[in-house]
């Protein structure tokens, strides 16, 4: 689980409602905010996500299809958007 | 056992099937609710609730199913295998059976869409979800004038039961909700997008 | 709201087609497609619509894809900055120039004017037929009018509108460069870069080289609003200090308590020494600020600029997108809570709350108007820092 991750989670602002099952399901990455919408625990990465650690991957996977409203991306890491 | 046990067997088989099946497209539709609602219910955090909507729904098809299956091979039913696609072309209760063969019909979709809904895309899949508001009346309609037991009391109070719980939901839904407060931040500006 | 100062794109403005062929000479088409990136390159040009992107990059990411788009950006959100319009009316050649050859560099079919319903677009339609007649312009110029709100300038707002939807910023999984209008690949370039590029071509690089500062080179129009003597678009070289900017507006109408360099999403300065420090990436950086798109504000002596910063805050709140929870949510918290803070409640809360809720809504978006907000709150914070002590006892330090 210390294996630098290669995948960054990425939430389409747009859409989120804030229903806060990614939260539940990636509590190690993910807490809400006092709105209810995911909050990056650690702090986000560069691309404005949250880089997943290796060992999280499979985890990370399970919110992205649980998020009702499809608002979750599992993307390569990126450089932060010109 | 005689051949009319036989067909007997599958005449109760066909109703009970159908009676479940109701009674699991109410707890889908109230579990649903739920759901896009982002409430935890007692003992089950939100992806639970998802989770068990959609555990709840296919079970609800494969009941759906043998439901379809028994009548199908069930004489006293005389159902062609068009009935199952094609709504109100049925010889026994057209109106009400081809109500079964609609919802039967929506629900399909609901399923084959949910299950695709990462290649569908967000916005075709929830126009198609919407109908899920559709099929269950249809559903229950077809229950009560297809079904043989539209008389007996015990269906009279369990088909109350399920219309209270999906109209409840359905209100319930519907309402306009205040903004949610947290920490009292939320107070001072208007309240999340649901 | 024009002025006319010194520098290469005041000079080539002209009223008319004929007027400009002859004040910079005919369109130095190129010969080819990426022809001009070394130029490009070589001159240092970089992006003049805020967020100073190197042109050249933005340049080759697109010409390496195919069927590309592209986007003159004259949408000017910004309520204080009039430098676009200014080039739209008064140089809309210039631009046009640079979008052909901005088009002909990426080998684009398609380019578009995307600027307000105004004088500004009123202006690129008239003159567009006149340069298709005259066979001025060989790639096919379409003019897309939008609504005068903050956020339609934005790039991923941009391509929605180019596509037929409202002009509001979308999630976006690729980069613009790569995959914008129906999937093509986009530049967007606001009008200025483009009029740089149609001199840089006919001049070269080493002409665009000589003003400004070799990290930082070429010249910029500014606006300048507040309280100086002549507000109005200036053009100045790159790295001129701040207070020669306001300079260049006949100078302030008094001493001044700060000023707000950057427009809405920029940052705040002190007067002194703010005046001093060079309107560069570099110098503005550890401030906390940049150059943007050239807003300069100048706050006078005796306004507070706690006010000031809770007026635009609540401008900000307004003109929220509304599709993303933190910004629809936390704006409009940021903007009653300075405002509470600006009337002087004597609540020690306040600036404890002000900070969780900037924290909260930074980077969660899809475009950056909740970063542009809480680098300005932020900034006002720290230069007004002696005010909110003030305020928090029931005072004020600048008005009375």
């Amino acid at each position: 689980m210390n294996e630098p991750g290669t995948q960054e989670l990425r939430v389409d602002w747009t859409v989120c409602a804030g229903n806060g099952l990614c939260t539940e399901l990636l509590p190690e990455l993910l807490e809400r905010d006092p709105w209810g919408y995911p909050l990056a625990r650690h702090g986000a990465g560069a691309g404005g996500g949250v880089i997943v650690p290796a060992g999280l991957e499979g985890y990370a996977r399970r919110a992205v299809a649980a998020c009702p409203r499809l608002a979750l991306h599992l993307d390569p890491v990126q450089p932060r958007r010109s | 056992m005689s051949a009319a046990g036989l067909v007997d067997a599958l005449w109760y088989l066909g109703r009970g099937t159908g009676v479940m099946t109701l009674l699991l497209l109410t707890i889908v539709v109230t579990l649903g609710i739920a759901t896009r609602s982002g409430q935890p219910l007692p003992g089950l955090p939100r992806f639970a609730v998802a989770a068990v909507h959609r555990s709840v729904s296919l079970l609800a098809v494969s009941l759906l199913a043998v439901h379809v299956g028994s009548m199908l091979l069930d004489p006293y039913a005389q159902l062609k295998l068009v009935d199952l696609v094609v709504p109100f072309v049925g010889t026994y209760r057209p109106m009400w059976l081809g109500l079964g063969t609609l919802a039967s019909d929506l629900l399909l979709a609901l399923v084959v869409t949910s299950l695709l809904r990462h290649r569908l895309g967000a916005r075709t899949w929830r126009a198609v979800h919407w109908s899920a508001y559709a099929a269950w009346p249809v559903a229950f309609l077809h229950g009560l004038g297809t079904g043989s037991d539209s008389g007996q009391r015990w269906l009279q109070v369990l088909a109350g039961g399920c219309l209270v719980a999906v109209a409840g939901a359905v209100t319930w839904r519907f309402l306009p909700r205040g903004p949610a407060t947290r920490d009292g931040l939320a107070a001072v500006g208007p309240g999340p997008r649901r | 709201m024009t002025r006319r100062s010194g520098g290469p794109l005041t000079a080539a403005f002209a009223p008319d087609l004929a007027a400009h062929e002859h004040r910079s000479g005919p369109l130095p088409w190129q010969g080819g497609r990426g022809r001009l990136l070394p130029a490009v390159e070589a001159s240092g040009l970089t992006g003049r619509g805020g967020a100073g992107f190197p042109t050249w990059r933005k340049l080759t990411a697109v010409a390496s894809g195919s069927r590309p788009v592209v986007v003159a950006n004259g949408a000017e959100g910004e309520p204080a900055s009039a430098k676009d319009l200014t080039l739209l009316t008064h140089a809309p050649h210039l631009v046009l120039d640079g979008l052909q050859l901005a088009a002909e560099a990426v080998g684009s079919d398609r380019a578009y004017v995307y600027a307000k319903a105004g004088p500004g677009a009123d202006a690129v339609r008239r003159v567009v037929a006149e340069r298709v007649t005259r066979g001025w312009d060989r790639y096919p110029v379409e003019i897309i009018a939008t609504p005068d709100t903050f956020l339609a300038g934005e790039e991923s707002a941009i391509v929605a509108r180019l596509e037929g939807r409202p002009a509001r910023p979308r999630h976006r999984r690729r980069l613009i460069v790569e995959a914008g209008v129906r999937g093509r690949p986009t530049l967007v370039q606001n009008v200025e870069t483009l009029a740089h590029l149609a001199l840089i071509a006919r001049y070269g690089a080493a002409w665009f080289r000589r003003l400004g500062t070799p990290a930082e080179p070429g010249t910029f129009l500014g606006t300048v609003s507040g309280a100086c003597a002549t507000p109005g678009v200036v053009e100045a070289p790159l790295g001129l200090p701040v207070g020669e900017l306001v300079g260049l507006a006949d100078g302030p109408t008094g001493p001044l308590a700060a000023i707000l360099v950057g427009g809405y999403h920029g940052a705040w300065l002190p007067a002194d020494p703010g005046c001093r420090i060079p309107m560069s990436r570099e110098a503005l950086a550890s401030w906390g600020a940049s150059p943007g798109a050239g807003v300069v504000i100048a706050l006078p002596a005796g306004t507070c600029g706690l006010d000031a910063t809770a007026r635009i805050a609540g401008y900000l709140a307004e003109q929220s997108a509304r599709q993303c929870g933190p910004c629809l949510n936390g704006l409009p918290a940021i903007a009653a809570t300075l405002r509470r803070l600006a009337d002087g409640t004597p609540d020690p809360e306040l600036v404890a709350r002000l900070d969780r809720l900037v924290a909260l809504v930074d980077g969660r978006g899809a475009c950056r108007h909740p970063d542009g907000t809480s680098r300005l709150i932020r900034s006002a914070m720290r230069t007004f820092a002696g005010d909110v002590a003030a305020h928090l006892h029931g005072s004020c330090l600048e008005a009375a």
